[in-house]
């Protein structure tokens, strides 16, 4: 289905030479800038033996050093500041699962370069001034909140800033309000059909039409599950707190990789493990660089998102490159008995017991007094499963242990419990609790 | 002839059996009988009732997984070897007991709840049989 054209997405459809003109500029000035002002970025650039001025073309970019999350860490607070602090407006700063978070700061240019993105975003959803959005992302340090919520204004359209949580009065003012899209994680929107159904509301007879779901990394089969118990079409949005926030990349409407906001966000993809660049088409690790941020540019910030850039063009009509939707997240990511395991391979495990819906899990690591990690896996029970033979459940147990073993090469306990025994999350769905001390 | 039964998965911890017997005792649901089996890691709780409708609704808006399902309601004697002798015919019939439990009839008579692999198959041979099978309204009589 083609959605409106709004002026907003004028930068979506550049041609490609114009666009890396823009960008090598862009690299050009942001690497002096960050060499200029960032003293621990100089030092790493000096011990690369490599100058701003080396930046001739958009390859030169291979000859600068990474930015890893440890530097943002071993930098906190402020120590990747590019600008004076009277020259940052905001600082947001995402949960440290390990200590001390992750901040980031930005200049008023740097709010409104990341506005005009997310704004973008939502355009490419369909949503013009006429629509009324409910933003349900978190407001406060996260991103998520007052990134969406910005777009949502920029672009004229009505913004309903109900932040997470209280979602029975979610469910009420969206049926009140009719509103037409919402902006939360797809986990929460899962959440929020099963509660409207329990409320006796049908999503799907309401006016909402849209939904940008992000923040966590999604299945087809999610996707799949929201759209048929909700009636909406989705669109899957990726950003991460150290680029912006929300609005790095977005689906368009025929739902086939995401377009990344390339005049903003410089992206490449790298081998993890030596670090060298890949073809596009190729899978690996997704690079970004910030080439429109002052306040705390990013230089090769390594995601850990592993994807690939899609070499393709989009019968959309961009010119902007597209990336596959991001199956795993390193950071999801655990390691236990030596094996790394990511929990969409527990899903996809899942999947192959009973494809009809992605079940509600929790994975649960502990560690033995003798030093051994165990694994223990929750599943949620659905009604369709459920038989009063208790063969048959030890048997689904069984096959959900199987399906486990085989495609992560260990073993895992698994225990079915009952339908709403795993509290839900009301933000970003937390699926691995690990309770090992892993400080020793 | 079949008794409809109600299963519902309840998790293997303490407290577990309440939430689904509140419910039912508040929506004024009465238990003609129940039944619970139980592995290490969750319990799968029976139980009859009259009020089919009402209990499930109560429990599926409590969130609970529940199911229907048919089981033959077998009278017998309150003697010794009453039971063994039904469960002869039932092995000679080859038929395959999942489960079994007993209930007290209104008649103050014992009755043995089977339920069957296969139901239909078990009501044709043992109505063959001599065998006191209590309908539905003899049940809640």
């Amino acid at each position: 289905m083609a959605k409106p054209y709004n002026p907003v997405s004028a930068a979506d459809y550049l041609p490609r030479h114009l666009l890396q003109e823009i960008q090598l500029k862009r690299l050009q000035n942001i690497i002096k800038h960050e060499y200029d002002n960032v003293p621990f970025y100089r030092q790493r650039m000096d011990e690369k033996g490599v100058k701003p001025e080396d930046i001739k073309t958009l390859k030169d970019i291979q000859l600068l050093p990474f930015t890893m999350k440890k530097d943002l860490r071993d930098t906190y607070p402020f120590g990747l500041f590019a600008v004076p602090m009277n020259k940052i407006v905001r600082l947001h700063a995402s949960s440290g699962t390990t200590g001390k978070p992750i901040v980031v700061g930005y200049t008023q240019e740097d709010v409104d370069s990341w506005t005009n993105c997310m704004a973008r975003a939502l355009a490419a959803g369909g949503v013009t001034s006429n629509d009324i959005i409910q933003n349900s992302y978190g407001y406060g340090l996260f991103t998520g909140g007052l990134g969406a919520h910005n777009g949502i204004e920029a672009l004229g359209a009505t913004v309903v800033p109900t932040s997470g949580g209280n979602t029975e009065r979610q469910i009420m003012l969206m049926r009140d309000f009719g509103v037409n899209g919402i902006c939360c994680t797809p986990s929460y929107f899962i959440h929020l059909c099963e509660k409207a159904a329990e409320m006796g509301v049908n999503v799907k007879a309401l006016p909402i039409r849209v939904g940008f779901f992000g923040a966590e990394p999604w299945t087809q089969e999610m996707r799949q599950r929201i759209e048929e118990a909700s009636g909406i079409e989705t669109f899957d949005i990726y950003g991460l707190s150290e680029m912006s926030g929300p609005g790095v990349g977005i689906e368009c409407e025929h739902h086939c990789g995401l377009h990344i906001f390339e005049e903003t966000f410089y992206p490449e993809i790298i081998d993890p493990d030596t670090g060298e660049v890949l073809p596009d088409g190729e899978r690996g690790e997704l690079v970004f660089t910030t080439i429109n941020k002052f306040g705390m540019p990013m230089i090769r910030y390594r995601t850990r998102d592993l994807t690939r850039i899609i070499p393709e063009p989009c019968p959309c009509g961009r010119t902007l490159r597209r990336i596959d939707r991001i199956s795993a997240r390193s950071d999801d990511m655990f390691i236990i008995r030596g094996v790394n395991v990511f929990p969409s391979q527990i899903e996809s495990a899942f999947l192959s017991v009973d494809a009809t819906a992605l079940p509600h899990y929790r994975i649960t690591l502990t560690r033995r007094p003798d030093g051994l990690d165990d694994m223990l896996i929750e599943i949620e029970v659905r009604e369709e499963q459920f038989s009063d033979d208790m063969r048959k459940m030890n048997e689904l147990q069984k096959k959900f242990s199987h399906e486990i073993e085989r495609i992560l090469g260990i073993r895992a306990m698994v225990k079915i419990v009952q339908p709403g025994a795993i509290p839900r999350s009301e933000g970003k769905a937390k699926r691995v609790f690990d309770l090992r001390n892993t400080t020793k | 002839m079949y008794l409809k039964q109600l299963s519902v998965f309840v998790d293997n911890k303490p407290g577990a059996l309440y939430a689904p017997c509140s419910a039912l005792a508040e929506a004024g649901v009465n238990l003609s009988s129940i039944f619970l089996a139980d592995t290490k890691d969750f319990g799968i709780l029976r139980v009859i009732t009259k009020d089919n409708e009402k209990a499930l609704n109560v429990l599926r808006e409590n969130n609970f997984a529940v199911k229907l399902t048919d089981v033959l309601a077998i009278e017998i004697e309150d003697v010794p070897g009453a039971l063994s002798k039904i469960l002869k015919t039932v092995e000679s019939m080859g038929l395959d007991v999942l489960y079994m439990y007993a209930a007290v009839g209104t008649s103050g008579k014992p009755v043995m709840i089977f339920r069957f692999d296969d139901a239909d198959n078990a009501l044709e041979k043992l109505r063959d049989a001599d065998c006191t099978i209590v309908s539905s309204e003899q049940f809640f009589a």
